[in-house]
């Protein structure tokens, strides 16, 4: 029993992680026609410049530095790189273009941190298991719950309560008419695009404190965080959410029964979903089917 | 003789004296036979991409599948190299009949996503199955065989002879895929990729159409893919994947999706430059790749072929 809420927790917080991770991609994949291949990489970026600032500015500083500067570059990116792609219909480009920035990241991160893992020391309050049955249920594993769980409040809020937010919701579904009306599209995307990377680092951050930081963590994130967005929904956000939490929580427990195929069962969810609703639990009827 | 015959012919002498000539500009017949490998996992893949516009991110599964099929067959079905490539061309091609019925009705990005996530079940599925596949450190218990031409037996140990090898087996897949092209079903297709609403409007089942494009560049880069693990000697997972699809459909791009031999190109100039960079910077030869894929999204979206397609229109 203790065992499988073990693996049942794991997968929550596995799936909270593919969820946050899943909302920031879905919305640059809505906004901005971009699957940005490199959103893992933005992820390891987070993690990694939050473990290189961390001993100076403490955790909670890095907590709050990591993203910001995954956002950052995620606008320099958009700005220098992904704008060219806008009048490109055709998403080839854009999926090789953002592919060939993963790997230079993956590189670059490798280059300058090295290819071993390096340990992400986290507070020592947040560290000790809440109690002694629960032994997996430390102080730090709630905490990134939380911390997943305000940071999606944050999002919907702001799309649906502030006037940018509720620009970029207009944007996804009309563009060329949010841009007649005015608005300015350039900005509207950029900005998005950096709120996409900046969820990316934040998950970065918080995952460091959970897994070990390598390199590579992009490269097994980014494809459960397709999954996610396909099982939700292409085109919902709550969608996204959803498919995050149940791929994550049927990925925790299916290691509980039958270890070898919990990488797989995944993607067997996806074929099944596909099979049963082809637009994803919460997507909408017609969009890129 | 019309150029496009006068090219088609030129090319196929250069590929016949290969061995001749190649070593005059610095490479060697292993070099070449894993350039028409890719070239040929890539023409597979633009039959999808450049002919029928389904953007397919994920022919790495049905490339590897390919080579396992190879490999598997070799240990424990069969001694011959011909049929081991044969039952390798079957396998990736079933494994894209059956996966082909899940993504035949998606479009665009979509598309793209969900070839890439169930190329990753093969991936998965290879580096778990231990007794079978050899897990993570993939498998290398077979070798190529040497083949039985009735008059004579050919060893395909040495590169030489290996390259002819493949090259015959490459004929055959290019000709299957340019005889797909000029047939109606080829011509269907384009309409797809051109306007796919207005061909469903004619009453094409474009979802069938979709299906047919996908299993048949499926059974190709089953074969493309049964020739690399014979070239190797060796399958592992990392051909199956996502990386390698992304490669394959960069030399697609590289090369340019609209013309027949555009993936040759790119094969030829993707193999050529991982070749160089892997052995003077082999460490950071990711971050080259990387920027070449960036660098031939916005300077040459219409690959090479499709440059000097516009220069020679133009003059």
């Amino acid at each position: 029993m203790e065992l499988l809420l073990f693996d049942g927790f794991n997968g929550l917080i596995q799936g909270a992680f593919y969820a946050l991770m899943a909302l920031g991609l879905s919305l640059i994949i809505s906004l901005n026609s971009v699957i940005n291949f490199a959103h893992g990489g933005f992820m390891v970026i987070g993690a990694y410049l939050a473990f290189s600032l961390a001993p100076y500015i403490g955790f909670w500083g890095a907590l709050l530095a990591g993203p910001i500067l995954a956002g950052v570059l995620g606008i320099i990116v958009e700005r220098v790189l992904v704008r060219y792609m806008y009048s490109r219909p055709d998403p080839v480009y854009s999926l090789l273009l953002t592919f060939g920035l993963a790997l230079i990241i993956e590189d670059t991160v490798r280059s300058i941190w090295g290819a071993q893992g390096v340990p992400f020391t986290i507070p020592a309050a947040l560290g000790s298991p809440l109690s002694s049955t629960y032994f997996f249920l430390t102080g730090y594993r709630l905490f990134v719950i939380v911390a997943i769980t305000l940071a999606t409040a944050a999002l919907f809020a702001f799309l649906r309560l502030s006037s940018f937010g509720i620009r970029i919701r207009a944007g996804i579904l009309d563009l060329e008419m949010v841009s007649a009306l005015g608005v300015n599209v350039y900005l509207l995307r950029s900005v998005n695009f950096a709120i996409g990377t900046l969820l990316a680092g934040f998950a970065g951050v918080l995952a460091a404190g959970v897994l070990q930081l390598v390199p590579t963590m992009g490269n097994d994130v980014i494809m459960a965080t397709f999954v996610a967005i396909v099982v939700g929904g292409l085109g919902s956000l709550f969608g996204s959410v959803l498919g995050g939490l149940l791929i994550g929580l049927a990925a925790g427990l299916t290691s509980a029964f039958y270890p070898v195929a919990s990488d797989v069962v995944i993607y067997i969810i996806m074929a099944l979903v596909l099979i049963v609703r082809p637009r994803g639990l919460l997507g909408q009827e017609g969009l890129f089917e | 003789m019309s150029r496009r015959t006068g090219a088609n012919c030129a090319i196929w002498l250069a590929l016949l004296t290969v061995p001749l000539w190649l070593p005059l500009i610095g490479g060697y017949s292993a070099l070449a036979s894993r350039v028409l490998v890719y070239a040929l996992g890539a023409m597979a893949l633009n039959l999808l991409l450049g002919f029928t516009g389904c953007m397919s991110f994920g022919e790495a599964a049905y490339f590897g599948l390919g080579g396992y099929g190879t490999g598997l067959a070799l240990t424990y079905l069969t001694d011959s190299s011909v049929a081991a490539v044969i039952a390798g061309t079957i396998l990736g091609g079933s494994g894209a009949c059956i996966f082909g019925l899940l993504v035949m009705r998606r479009r665009g990005i979509y598309f793209a996503m969900v070839t890439v996530a169930i190329g990753q079940i093969f991936y998965f599925v290879a580096e778990r199955w231990n007794t079978l596949t050899g897990g993570e450190d993939g498998l290398s218990s077979f070798s190529r065989q040497p083949v039985h031409l009735g008059f004579a037996t050919v060893p395909l140990t040495s590169a030489g002879p290996f390259y002819y090898f493949v090259l015959f087996f490459f004929a055959i897949g290019a000709a299957i895929l340019a005889f797909v092209l000029h047939s109606p079903l080829g011509h269907t297709f384009v309409a797809i990729r051109e306007n796919r609403r207005r061909a469903q409007f004619l009453g094409v089942h474009v979802e069938r159409y979709v299906w047919a494009s996908f299993a048949i560049a499926g059974f190709i880069a089953g074969l493309a893919g049964a020739l690399n693990a014979l070239q190797n000697n060796f399958i592992s997972p990392a051909n199956l994947f996502w990386v390698e699809s992304g490669n394959l459909v960069i030399m697609a791009v590289l090369g340019g999706m609209r013309s027949f031999w555009g993936p040759l190109v790119g094969a030829i100039i993707f193999v050529g430059i991982q070749d160089y960079v892997s052995s003077y910077f082999p460490n950071n030869w990711e971050t080259f790749i990387g920027a070449l894929f960036i660098g031939a999204v916005i300077f040459f979206p219409n690959g090479i072929l499709g440059i000097i397609r516009q220069r020679t229109k133009t003059a």
